[in-house]
């Protein structure tokens, strides 16, 4: 089997290298945009809402040449380059640049955070102009729909009418339908990958566990915990959980085993981390506390669990005034995204007359290989995007 | 060219919709769209063909015809192509079946069984045959129906299949006389007679 290196959805991977050559030309900086308000799918408004973002290559003439990069549950909008002084790049390196499936050279890449998130964009954790305090549970419920809402603007703010594609993985999937469905006229291809158009019970199931671990923290607070520690123990562990659904059996056995650390003492230990993988989780969730906010992890995985992009109808019926074509991308291992909920997407461009095509790539490292399956997943959008560049 | 290419370009017409089913790297529907504008779309099993497809510049679904093609309404092709792919599925007679709904016409190319040199090397050697068109040996073949011309034939008389038109080949040429017995290929444009869907 092929190893690669987990180059996971955030830049805190625990010694693995990135393998990318630094040099000044691939310098990136977050920026920002400012908007008066948001009328969200919950009858509130948000304002002001201000999206980070980041962009890679040349916007071209007729703005033709734009591709918006959706990131996943806990991504933010630095998808490729290097912040200066940075050790790693963004998450989607692999896949931005020049001659990469992203071809900067020839596309004009943007990645924004979603609004709920903590990265940048307005979230729970930001100033309620209301109270000049953070908003807390005072912030309102968002939607995949409202996102992707917001995206638009930053879209209209460049003047793109057209967009050559949108693409992203799991939760960046789903705001790729979305964004197919609600702006049709608006979307020339849509590339969602490992993903759903619907989160399954097993999904909503999977997400409860995360906010009931951060909930049952003490130190949550009613989500008022800004300016003290916050509930740090339980998103650790909300993101464990998150890590274990983001493997498989198989990739898992393969990086740990059964390798155990020994105390050098000889003594048993009874609860230490003496497992690879007990090691890693608490690793993992360790450093996602540090940059990740425990209310924003609420929003947006209940984001995740409300997302039905047909809104209760068939999936054939909300793609009936979609214009995109599609590729669309699934991972055998993946057991949290399951191949029939590809399958399912697949089946409603059939009915709905779509041009689509589909691929079921054979990967052993479960959701996590949307991120890890470069090579094929270069092969088949650089195509893609040529084709419908032309 | 490869012969048969040829005579599935004749038969489709201009501008038309076409479903290649186990379409392989897509250059039968790349050929299609380039020389009769068609809008293509192909189903493959394979991974790495799919790769190719998508270089050829296809739309193309990873599936395995045997499950699929559920989804797809009556007629919503004007020709299904099941080209060299008809004796690699699990059960023929369904995935026919299913084509014949989805399009409005269909083509189906498979090796001849009974070419004359499978014959001789099954008669007198004792050995299953192989001959180019048959390629393979006992136990690497892909195909696991073999049938012949004639065969075929009484299946869409059986069945109430209508053949439009037919054509043969042994390698390069055309085959006018005695197909069943001296043509390595045989192709079939065919179409439900109605009865079937009833």
């Amino acid at each position: 089997m092929r190893f690669k290196y987990p180059i996971s959805f955030q830049s805190d991977s625990i010694g693995y290298e990135r393998g990318n050559m630094k040099d000044n030309s691939n310098i990136v900086e977050t920026k920002h945009f400012t908007f008066g308000e948001l009328k969200l799918d919950s009858g509130e408004c948000l304002g002001p809402v201000t999206l980070a973002y980041e962009t890679y290559g040349a916007l071209n003439k007729d703005k033709s040449n734009a591709i918006l990069v959706l990131h996943a549950l806990t991504g933010d909008a630095h998808a490729a380059g290097y912040h200066t002084g940075d050790k790693n790049p963004g998450w989607w390196e692999n896949m931005i640049g020049p001659a990469k499936a992203f071809d900067t050279d020839k596309y004009f890449v943007i990645c924004s955070n979603v609004i709920g998130g903590c990265l940048g964009s307005t979230g729970p954790s930001s100033i309620n102009p209301k109270t000049n305090k953070p908003y807390g549970l005072d912030f309102p419920v968002i939607t995949i729909r409202d996102m992707v809402r917001a995206q638009k603007k930053l879209i209209d703010n460049f003047g793109i009418t057209n967009l050559l594609a949108v693409a992203g993985g799991s939760m960046g999937g789903m705001q790729v339908l979305q964004w197919a469905v609600t702006y049709p006229d608006t979307v020339k291809t849509a590339i969602p990958l490992a993903t759903t158009a619907k989160h399954s019970p097993q999904q909503i199931a999977f997400s409860e566990v995360g906010r009931q671990a951060i909930l049952a923290d003490p130190d949550w607070n009613k989500g008022n915990y800004y300016g003290s520690k916050g509930p740090e123990k339980g998103l650790a562990v909300a993101r464990m959980v998150g890590h274990i659904t983001y493997m498989s059996e198989s990739s898992m056995a393969e990086k740990f085993g059964r390798r155990s650390k020994k105390d050098p003492a000889g003594a048993v230990t009874k609860f230490e981390p003496n497992f690879e993988v007990e090691g890693y989780l608490r690793y993992r969730g360790d450093s996602f506390v540090k940059r990740f906010d425990a209310n924003s992890y609420l929003y947006i995985t209940k984001a995740l669990d409300y997302f039905d992009v047909a809104e209760g109808k068939e999936l054939s019926e909300a793609f009936k005034k979609v214009k995109a074509k599609f590729l669309i991308m699934a991972f055998k291992s993946d057991w949290l995204y399951p191949l029939y909920q590809s399958q399912d997407i697949v089946k409603a461009c059939k009915i709905a007359k779509l041009d689509a095509t589909y691929c079921e790539i054979n990967s052993t490292y479960g959701h996590d290989a949307f991120l890890l399956e470069v090579e094929e997943e270069t092969h088949l959008i650089k195509h893609f995007l040529n084709k419908a560049a032309k | 060219m490869n012969p048969e290419n040829d005579i599935i370009l004749k038969w489709v017409e201009k501008s038309s919709s076409v479903l290649d089913l186990g379409c392989g790297d897509g250059e039968l529907l790349a050929l299609l769209v380039k020389e009769k504008n068609v809008s293509a779309q192909g189903i493959e099993i394979d991974e790495q063909a799919i790769y190719k497809c998508v270089a050829n510049g296809i739309s193309v679904y990873h599936e395995d015809l045997d499950n699929g093609l559920k989804n797809y309404a009556e007629n919503s092709f004007d020709y299904v192509i099941l080209n060299e792919s008809i004796q690699q599925v699990k059960n023929p007679g369904l995935v026919l079946q299913k084509a014949l709904r989805i399009g409005k016409k269909v083509i189906v190319g498979f090796p001849n069984f009974t070419y004359y040199k499978s014959r001789i090397q099954l008669f007198f050697k004792g050995v299953v045959p192989v001959t180019p068109s048959l390629p393979f040996e006992w136990f690497n073949t892909p195909n696991s129906h073999f049938l012949s011309i004639k065969d075929f034939e009484v299946y869409c008389q059986k069945n109430n299949i209508k053949v439009l038109d037919s054509a043969f080949t042994d390698g390069d040429r055309a085959v006018k006389l005695f197909p069943n017995l001296f043509a390595q290929t045989g192709l079939f444009l065919s179409q439900s007679s109605g009865i079937l869907r009833a």
